[in-house]
């Protein structure tokens, strides 16, 4: 029987290699936006989880929110991407320190 | 029986969806294992009785973000090896810090019930008669509508948002103006010329 443990767990394993995404793939931010996907994929996993084994709906709206923020900062953060490859030619994010103070 | 193979099948692929997206050595493929997750995740919501947010996880994610994604990784041209330079570097830091991290978050999960009752028999809808599209319609449209706009609000500003970050004024290009064609009379756009023959005309 499948429980409320087995969806949690699967949530558990998704953040952690979205963490570890970001861990590896310092200089690569498409890859790391691909993680905070992952991460925000996992919650609602967990969101959706929660909301079935108790038999609200409120997680499920909830849910429906975390994806409108992802989708809007998935919109954001490539225009970013796209107007520092214009200006500086690489996406080696490890090169952002002009805004230091 | 056929559900807990569902969910082992989904689940499995889900995580090895994830882990091909961070491991992948090119980006193209990471977006393509994206998408795999993706569409297992949406299978699980389905197990779970969420079939509008499965449908909206399709829809959102596979149909738009990944795309997006696709899209700036093949407008970019990166290369990506050198991108992957320090990734054996960090490779061990990150194992061990996501072994630490899972294994904390298993020990919570071992722990306690959550205070949910019982495994939920049938992921039937919660409000009895209503399909579950019926009834998060019925609560985000009356109960939760603020936040529904609020939402609306959070996308608009993202949309204008990109489109400011990305538009940008080209030089040198000849756009139509409208208002400079309306503004033209015959008398100082034709001029009457009587050229000597055999001498040829200037522009």
């Amino acid at each position: 029987m499948i429980g409320l443990g087995h969806y949690l767990a699967v949530g558990a394993i998704l953040f952690v290699l979205g963490v570890l995404g970001i861990f590896i793939n310092r200089k690569n931010v498409i890859i790391i936006l691909m993680s905070i996907e992952l991460i925000l994929l996992s919650v609602n996993i967990n969101l959706v989880a929660f909301s079935s084994f108790a038999h609200d709906l409120v997680g499920q709206v909830f849910a429906m929110f975390v994806l409108t923020v992802a989708a809007g900062e998935a919109a954001i953060g490539l225009a970013i991407l796209v107007v520092y490859f214009r200006n500086r030619g690489t996406i080696a994010v490890d090169d952002i320190n002009q805004m230091k103070g | 029986m056929i559900a807990a193979l569902a969910f082992y099948l989904f689940a499995g692929f889900v995580i090895l969806g994830g882990a091909l997206t961070i491991l992948s050595r090119n980006p193209v493929h990471s977006v393509l294992w994206l998408i795999l997750a993706f569409f297992n995740a949406a299978g699980l919501f389905v197990l779970l009785g969420a079939e509008f947010l499965a449908m909206i996880l399709v829809i959102v994610y596979v149909g738009a973000v990944a795309v997006l994604f696709l899209f700036v990784v093949m407008m970019l041209d990166v290369d990506f090896a050198q991108l992957r330079a320090g990734f054996a570097k960090y490779l061990p830091f990150g194992i061990g810090l996501a072994v630490v991290l899972l294994a904390e978050l298993l020990l919570i999960l071992g722990g306690g019930s959550f205070g949910v009752s019982s495994p939920a028999v049938s992921h039937a809808p919660v409000i009895a008669g209503m399909t579950n599209t019926q009834a998060l319609g019925s609560l985000i449209y009356t109960r939760y509508v603020y936040v529904f706009q609020a939402a609306g609000m959070v996308l608009l500003t993202a949309m204008i948002g990109a489109i400011v970050l990305t538009h940008r004024q080209r030089p040198g290009i000849r756009k139509q103006n409208i208002g400079m064609q309306n503004a033209r009379t015959p008398a100082e756009s034709t001029s009457k010329v009587q050229p000597a023959s055999g001498e040829g005309v200037t522009l």
